[in-house]
């Protein structure tokens, strides 16, 4: 008994060992980079783990600086976000309401359109906008919203997996008593469906922040100033990195405070993103 | 009894309305409107008359000036000398441009289709309308169409703005490039471009994009199936570690592993591209500790940029697997564990039998989901190696380069080869196809609730 438990002991003593090992193994490039954006560093190359000085300015320096107006990208994107926010959890919801509660005739047959739309590579169809969007002279912060809330409409996979596990009979029982689809929608499901709501808000305020590719197609023959924050930090990066350039670690510095909320939005948001995944197969 | 209604067969088909309309009715089949407007249906019958008159409109101004040109694609592919015999001189001729031409002309095919299915539902109404009045039943007024659009139509209503949206942003580009792939469209054709069938398909089987798109393709689904293997085989590791007998703090522990996922793409894959660089922290040091001389090609040797980037991406992948394989673990059937320890089931047994054949049910739509995503994982490729190192045996593409960031490549570069690249996203297409078939058919969002 006594070796028993000494084994055990034993056991748990090397999977913590294990654990803390991988922890450090996962967060040291993550701990690196952050270290970095406080480093004193002129050269555009991070030769070393851990800075040999240490400072603030970087972060000065990323936001009092005229060839990336790095304020202007945050405002732009906040805008953007914001509208993304409300215009695709407007209709994430209704499409997810509709797919998932509604009967009529197109419903499957839309169903797997979409299915196939969602098949074909994103970026052939990127390229075709940035044409479209070209024709109408629209290849600017307005013409990338519109990109963003356009398509929203395919995005309701997640939502309408939630929906579909709603017991139907909730909808059934109103509709006994005499309430329309609408006052369904708008008593029943609404409130149910909140916490998908607040998960959909989140997520496509998330989106611009992070998206660099639309935005370097679509804005690349703006100014400077017009550009969104993901966008515009890459395109510092990839002509910083590697010259002999003092704004490298500006460039890091201005990441870091990107990418600190976004990270807290997706921890706090984390269980919502595990629900969306497995949803699929609650029903077996 | 509180079913709703059978679908009843059409009241009266359309041979009859037009035989025995009134003239309002036959009037219909051509202007569309008309009987709806007589049968006071003003809303309705306004809607339908004035999507009829702006479609003419539009299509005597300039439908049919685009559609008519979408046969050649312009007349002039080059820059050419013509004599204008009014003026007696040469004049230069700009060539015309094939891209707006071809856009102007599927849009304007997408316009005449949705006037079409406009047309089918005006008919459609005209022969209830007619169906109702030799009945001598009530005919719904213009405030009770409006109310059933928010019980019986409640779809009609909600999904007309994301409809639209869709048909704009998502369907009409995909067409759009579609039709590409079906053109000239390439270096030696920039502005003037025609229709070639499936020449670019061909080149990309057979000919000169052969040599690139075998390997790239070769490359993808090896990168694909290592992705997805490596990401799943050590987040169930992990999670089960995390999740194992007597470990504390469970939750701090995700959290560490899932901040790595939570950073942006575009932040943490830049910097890990400097990390591993022949400058970078690792390699000096490396050279530092004197265990090497010169710098590992960690991105710059094909074979090893490989490897790097299936093990950056399993630092970025394993803790979305984690993730999800704990929330599995914590929902397991209690009762079945303890019963198979009852029994004399050991650990290996448990895990064997009861555990990962849940985590695999419950994860095999995401699997082939992240397969397919993995195919096109654009980000970790672009951002990590940007395809590269170059290979000199490549056309327009680099020893990591994926199918999707090839197509961009393609696109993006100074002498794009849009065909290419649409044919390109074709064959994704059909790649994806394939294996999404595998994965929804297994996943309830798309069985009939």
């Amino acid at each position: 008994m006594h070796s028993y438990k000494r084994q055990q002991r034993l056991s748990l003593s090397l999977r913590y060992l294990l654990l803390i090992a991988l922890v450090i193994v996962w967060i040291f490039p993550i701990a690196w980079i952050i270290m970095t954006s406080f480093s004193v560093n002129l050269s555009g190359f991070v030769s070393t783990f851990i800075p040999k000085q240490w400072t603030l300015s970087n972060y000065a320096k990323i936001f009092n600086n005229k060839l990336y107006p790095f304020g202007s990208w945050v405002l732009n994107t906040f805008v953007i976000a914001v509208i993304c926010a409300v215009v695709n959890t407007f209709t994430t919801t209704v499409m997810s309401y509709s797919l998932s509660r509604l009967r009529f005739k197109l419903r499957k047959p839309f169903l797997q359109f979409a299915l196939v739309l969602g098949m074909f590579p994103g970026f052939m169809s990127m390229i075709a906008l940035y044409y479209m969007l070209k024709a109408i002279g629209m290849t600017n912060l307005a013409g990338l919203t519109l990109v963003y809330i356009g398509g929203a409409g395919l995005g309701f996979y997640v939502m309408k997996g939630f929906l579909d596990t709603v017991p139907k009979s909730l909808d059934e029982a109103a509709e006994l008593d005499g309430a329309t689809k609408w006052q369904i929608f708008t008593h029943i499901i609404l409130p149910m469906d909140r916490p998908m709501i607040i998960y959909t808000s989140l997520t496509a305020f998330m989106g611009p922040w992070t998206d660099f590719i639309f935005p370097s197609i679509i804005l690349s023959t703006d100014s400077p100033k017009n550009k969104t924050v993901a966008y515009g930090l890459y395109n510092m990066m990839s002509n910083t990195k590697g010259l002999s350039s003092q704004y490298f670690t500006a460039f890091v510095a201005g990441c870091v405070i990107i990418a600190v909320p976004i990270t807290i939005l997706f921890i706090v948001l984390q269980r919502y993103y595990v629900n969306g995944i497995t949803a699929g197969a609650d029903k077996g | 009894m509180f079913k709703k209604k059978a679908h009843t067969a059409p009241e009266a088909t359309f041979k009859e309305t037009w035989q025995e309309g009134d003239w309002a009715t036959k009037l219909s089949f051509i202007i569309m409107g008309i009987s709806q407007l007589k049968n006071k249906q003003w809303l309705k019958g306004l809607v339908f008359l004035l999507s009829e008159v702006i479609f003419l409109v539009w299509f005597f101004y300039n439908g049919i000036s685009a559609i008519s040109l979408l046969g050649s694609l312009g007349k002039i592919k080059k820059l050419t000398r013509v004599f204008d015999k009014n003026q007696g001189i040469y004049v230069t001729k700009q060539p015309d441009s094939s891209m707006v031409i071809l856009l102007f002309g599927v849009i304007s095919i997408i316009l005449i289709a949705l006037l079409l299915v406009l047309y089918y539902a005006s008919l459609k109404s005209t022969r209830h309308l007619y169906a109702l009045n030799r009945d001598g039943k009530h005919i719904p007024t213009t405030k009770e169409d409006l109310a059933s659009l928010l019980d019986t139509r409640l779809h009609q209503l909600l999904m007309f703005l994301p409809l639209a949206g869709i048909l704009a942003f998502t369907v009409t580009p995909t067409i759009y490039m579609i039709t590409m792939a079906f053109t000239n469209f390439n270096q030696y054709h920039p502005i003037g471009f025609s229709w070639t069938g499936f020449q670019a398909f061909g080149e990309i089987l057979t000919g000169s994009m052969a040599g690139t798109f075998f390997p790239v393709l070769g490359w993808t689904l090896v990168w694909a199936v290592a992705a997805t293997a490596t990401t799943f085989v050590f987040g169930v590791l992990l999670g089960l570690l995390i999740e194992s007998k007597g470990i504390k703090f469970r939750g701090v522990f995700r959290t560490l592993f899932v901040i790595v996922f939570a950073v942006p793409q575009f932040v943490s894959l830049l910097m890990m591209s400097m990390f591993w660089d022949n400058a970078g922290p690792v390699n000096s040091w490396l050279q530092r500790m004197h265990w090497i001389t010169e710098p590992i090609q960690f991105l710059q040797n094909a074979n090893l940029a490989k490897l790097t980037v299936i093990v950056t991406n399993m630092w970025i992948g394993i803790p979305v697997t984690m993730l999800i394989v704990t929330a599995i673990i914590q929902n397991l059937p209690q009762d079945q564990i303890e019963a198979a320890r009852i029994d004399g089931a050991n650990a290996f047994q448990v895990f064997n039998k009861i555990t990962f054949p849940q985590i695999l049910f419950v994860m095999t739509p995401a699997l082939i989901q992240q397969f397919i995503g993995n195919i096109n994982n654009f980000n970790v490729i672009f951002l990590l190696t940007g395809g590269g190192p170059l290979n000199s045996k490549f056309y327009q593409a680099g020893s990591t380069d994926l199918l999707v960031t090839w197509l961009y490549k393609l696109t993006m570069q100074s002498v794009p080869n849009y065909n290419i690249a649409a044919a390109l996203g074709i064959f994704i297409f059909i790649i994806s196809a394939v294996f999404s078939l595998l994965a929804y058919r297994r996943t309830n969002a798309f069985k009939e609730g």
